[in-house]
């Protein structure tokens, strides 16, 4: 039964170059299906990425309690005192500890590309930013000084914005500022943001008090003692979260929406490519309608004619689907893109075509190939044989 | 001497293939009165298509004149030719007649589509078409459901329905058996003898020649003339 | 058209095929009419039944921070401005955070004087809104889908603002409903619940005498920007800088934002328009292969070129139209559904209508290279099986 398979195979193979047209319409189809739904995944891949990847075990950040974002919450200098003494922050040399309380603003800066205003986040933040985030590095100019209207920019937002460069001012709310440096921390959300001091920022747009906390554990495990010591402390209404957590929830709204859109999209494409290997595979087992009947009459099994219009319609789906998943990859990977963020702030991520999304290109478009063969394959193995013989 | 309703002078006929070049017809000619019932024959390759075809207006001399109808076919333009041919032929062929997803009827309707003529109109006219053939009862009937014979009824229905001068008709039997085939070449002898339809016939069966009124031999491009017969 | 029904009959010749290949063209404009609604609604936001007649003004640095109360005196003796009112954001949910409610504290008189003409209200119901300081005005929507009633008592949870006691719960007695008069701003306007402004600055704990934005009405349209200016040269180089611009423009600043939703639309119609040309033009391509005897035959009968040319063009039309036309509509159907998800997003219809000039493109390209070789087959060889 191998053998007859392979023999069917190989002829299936050898007519191809004979039905081009109708052939590469499974080919092309599939690749469409693939390459939108790998570009959209990859889209929201790389959003989540961006927002729920980059954030340690061992990093927390405080809220006020019932705000669900920074930007809604709002912490007094007590409050920060008294979250500074919980138990579970690492300290430094001097023994205090790594805590950097922030203040979040939005701020607006026209676009690069279409010159019109958008809002990116200013975010002030404490003397401990380095040491709470380690992973922040100065890839150009310096770090901004306390005391001083300076901020730093992130890689992302410097794509994005216009002035973003070392030594260029920005004019941000009858002020100005001056960009001392540009930044990166590993891909993750604060490349999107500008970072200056906070009590800089606090008295530039009026405010007392801050937004958040952020701190570094002493170690991931300490997390539960923290947390306690802060949400059973009578005097405080806080919401102590692990950086992670708390990303995670902000982007996913957004990566739902972006998955769930994808996968629809390309649910739809894939039916329309469905019909199309259907129409392709019908009229390939018609054409060879002659042939087909010959081998029956020879004696070949009515299994191996039957996979072998099934796998003929799988090769080609393959290849479409490794066409689709290229072409993806190709344009969209590492692509940037930046949209709006949960605090009304421009994030920018990139688009990541990863290994695991180019596997369920390849999937669906077998599904598909599968499909689309199977009645065909069928009507192929049900021909009755002395008609097809007489009609050829 | 009775009207001559197509008249060949010095036709040739050249085929380039390729490298190769062939001379199918060389210096014919032929004249065919008015009413005449004319057998062409001749073995394969004899040229007895291609002088239909060039009768029939569906393909030009390399040189020659050719009058049809009254019509000097050889000056006409292929969109000449083709308002020439829905008014003054009617063509019959072996295979490919009827259109396989319209119904006997529709079939016969589609050269009336050319002319101005009401969808009423249109319907009369191929019902009158289809009585005459004798097979108005499988008006609604479609191709897959007739017969080879009915099939070809229905062919020379649609032939007639513009009401041409010449019907021009290539192994309108070869396709069909014994019976069939007589039925038709009877037909087309009533179109001939009551209705005075002029009729150039290519066929291969010498009984199928035996209904015409004279019998035509070709070979290898040139004409050799048979009997008549009454 | 006397050659409908041989186009119609030559379409369905094999039946399966021009099945799977309408299927196909239905499907792609289905996605065609999602996406291209979706596209549209976004680089056209509608701001509002009379967006020009309407400016607001921010702080001129960030939607985030506030003005002072006091500029609404400033702003209201500006002339052009007809009446002007003042909003805060106020973040609200009902019970858990997926149930947003747009919860937004009015001053009674003045919002509805800038919005004249946009709402519904039964007289009753506004009587008592205005008269009880607790009260709230319900969407009509929006009561149907928590199936509060009048007279109901309802906690609304709010994100940023707590009240002195500390708790982010305020209380509201619903007193009536509303309903929007414009149906295309239904959807804007589907989760909104009105309050008192007074009843919100004195409970807030924090904030006070600020206001998050001002709404104001103009008497012409036309003096839209120069008004917006004079408004912000107001406050120049106070403490609290304004940025006023017409609501179109304030809509528009941030669906901007919102990003290349528009590339990321047009490539996706892009890719399954070129698949869809691949996959309909090898159907015809097929299609007029097997019928070259057949056109033969036809061109016997005395149809021209040109005849042949535009029968096999009107067939690719028909195909592409009847199967357009379905799929738009079925898009259509689906408009609603997308509006709700996208959080009341207005879709509108007539984005469909480029989907139409979409199908023609389609068909000619489609259509016109076996045409071509329809027109151009020579009789005689394709009458002796030869083609």
């Amino acid at each position: 039964m191998f053998k007859q398979l392979i023999a069917v195979i190989l002829m299936s193979l050898q007519t191809v170059p004979q039905r081009l047209g109708a052939s590469s319409v499974i080919v092309i189809g599939i690749a469409g299906v693939v390459a939108v739904l790998v570009s959209v995944l990859a889209m929201g891949a790389g959003f989540h990425h961006t927002l729920a990847d980059g954030g340690r075990d061992d990093r927390v950040i405080i809220l006020r309690g019932g705000s669900d974002a920074e930007l809604n919450s709002n912490l007094t200098r007590t409050d920060i005192a008294t979250i500074s003494n919980a138990p579970g922050l690492a300290k430094d040399a001097a023994g205090k500890a790594l805590l950097s309380s922030e203040l979040v603003t939005v701020v607006n800066v026209p676009k690069i590309d279409t010159g019109t205003d958008a809002n990116v986040t200013l975010r002030g933040v404490g003397l401990k930013l380095t040491e709470v985030r380690p992973e922040l590095k100065i890839v150009s100019g310096k770090m901004f000084r306390p005391a001083v209207r300076e901020l730093i920019a992130g890689v992302g937002a410097a794509k994005l914005f216009r002035g973003l460069t070392v030594g260029s001012v920005l004019r941000l709310r009858n002020a100005d500022w001056t960009v001392t440096g540009i930044f990166s921390t590993d891909g993750d959300v604060r490349e999107s943001e500008l970072l200056a001091d906070v009590d800089t920022v606090a008295s530039s747009i009026e405010r007392t008090g801050y937004s958040s906390a952020v701190g570094l554990l002493s170690s991931a495990a300490a997390f539960t003692a923290f947390k306690d010591s802060l949400t059973s402390d009578p005097t405080l209404t806080v919401d102590v979260q692990r950086e992670r957590e708390y990303y995670a929830k902000q982007s996913a709204g957004l990566t739902k929406t972006i998955n769930i859109v994808g996968t629809t999209v390309a649910v739809i494409m894939a039916i329309g490519a469905m019909f199309g290997a259907l129409n392709t595979m019908y009229s390939a087992v018609a054409a060879r309608g002659l042939e087909i009947a010959t081998l029956r009459a020879i004696g070949f099994g009515a299994f191996p004619v039957l996979f072998g219009v099934i796998i003929e319609s799988l090769l080609l789906a393959l290849l479409g689907g490794v066409i689709g998943a290229a072409l993806a990859w190709l344009f969209f990977n590492g692509h940037t893109v930046s949209t709006l963020g949960a605090a009304f702030a421009q994030v920018v991520f990139q688009l990541t075509v990863t290994r695991a999304l180019i596997i369920t290109g390849i999937i669906w478009a077998c599904i598909i190939g599968l499909l689309g063969g199977f009645f065909p394959a069928l009507r192929a193995a049900r021909l009755p044989v002395a008609e097809a013989l007489r009609a050829g | 001497m009775s009207e001559v309703i197509v008249s060949l002078r010095h036709i040739d006929k050249r085929y380039v293939r390729g490298k190769q070049t062939i001379d199918v017809l060389q210096g014919l000619d032929l004249d065919i009165p008015k009413g005449d019932f004319v057998a062409l024959m001749g073995p394969s390759g004899s040229g007895k298509t291609t002088l239909l075809n060039l009768i029939g207006g569906l393909d030009t001399p390399t040189s020659g004149e050719i009058t049809v109808a009254g019509q000097r076919l050889d000056k006409l333009s292929s969109g000449g030719l083709a308002h020439w041919r829905a008014n003054h032929i009617g063509f019959v062929f072996q295979f490919y007649n009827l259109m396989p997803m319209l119904t006997a009827q529709r079939n016969v309707e589609l050269p009336l589509l050319l002319t101005n003529l009401s969808a009423e109109k249109r319907k009369a006219n191929a019902m009158a078409a289809l009585t005459l053939v004798g097979i108005a009862d499988r008006a609604k009937h479609k191709p897959n459901e007739l017969s080879g014979g009915q099939a070809q009824r229905v062919a020379i229905a649609r032939a007639l329905v513009a009401d041409p001068m010449l019907l021009v008709c290539d192994e309108p039997t070869g396709d069909l058996d014994r019976k069939s085939a007589d039925e038709v070449l009877h037909l087309l002898q009533i179109l001939n003898r009551q209705h005075g339809k002029s009729i150039v016939m290519v066929t291969h069966d010498p009984k199928a020649a035996e209904f015409a009124s004279r019998q035509l031999h070709m070979d290898k491009g040139t004409l050799l003339e048979a009997g008549t017969l009454a | 058209m006397k050659y409908f029904p041989l186009i119609w009959a030559t379409l369905w010749r094999k039946k399966t095929r021009t099945l799977f290949t309408l299927l196909s063209i239905v499907i792609a404009f289905l996605l065609f009419g999602m996406l291209e609604t979706v596209d549209y609604a976004f680089s056209h936001p509608n701001a509002g039944a009379s967006g020009a007649d309407k400016l607001i003004s921010t702080n001129k640095y960030s939607i985030t921070l506030s003005l002072p109360f006091a500029d609404m005196q400033e702003i209201r003796s500006v002339p052009g401005v007809t009446d002007a009112t003042w909003l805060t954001w106020f973040g609200g949910y009902y019970q858990e955070s997926k149930n947003f409610v747009f919860a937004i504290p009015i001053d009674t008189e003045s919002y509805f004087n800038v919005h004249n003409g946009e709402f519904v209200v039964n007289d009753e119901a506004m009587k008592a809104f205005r008269s009880m300081r607790s009260a709230a005005l319900v969407n009509v929507a929006l009561m149907k889908k928590f199936g509060w009633k009048v007279g109901d008592k309802i906690p609304l949870h709010s994100t940023i603002w707590t009240q002195k006691s500390g708790s982010l719960d305020w209380t509201f007695d619903i007193v009536g409903t509303f309903d929007v008069k414009d149906p295309t701003q239904a959807g804007a306007q589907q989760y909104t619940v009105f309050f008192h402004y007074d009843l919100f600055d004195e409970g807030r704990s924090f904030g006070k005498g600020s206001v998050g934005w001002v709404e104001e009405r103009i008497d012409n349209p036309a003096n839209g920007p120069a008004i917006a200016d004079k408004i912000d040269a107001l406050f120049a180089n106070s403490a609290n800088e304004t940025k006023t611009q017409p609501a179109n423009d304030f809509a528009m600043t941030f669906v901007k934002q919102v990003g290349d939703i528009g590339f990321v639309l047009r490539a996706i119609l892009g890719a399954v328009f070129f698949t869809l040309l691949f996959l309909t033009g090898n159907t015809m391509m097929q299609s007029v292969r097997e019928r070259i005897p057949e056109l033969a035959v036809l061109k016997t009968m005395g149809f021209t070129n040109g005849k042949i040319l535009a029968l096999v063009i009107a067939e690719s039309l028909l195909l592409c139209l009847f199967a357009a036309v379905i799929g738009l509509g079925l898009s259509y159907a689906t408009l609603p559904y997308i509006g709700q998800a996208l959080q009341g997003v207005q879709l509108d219809p007539v984005a469909l209508i480029p989907g139409l000039g979409a199908a023609v493109l389609l068909a000619l390209i489609v259509g016109l290279p076996p045409a071509l070789r329809a027109m151009r087959l020579n009789i005689v060889d394709a009458l002796s099986g030869m083609h």
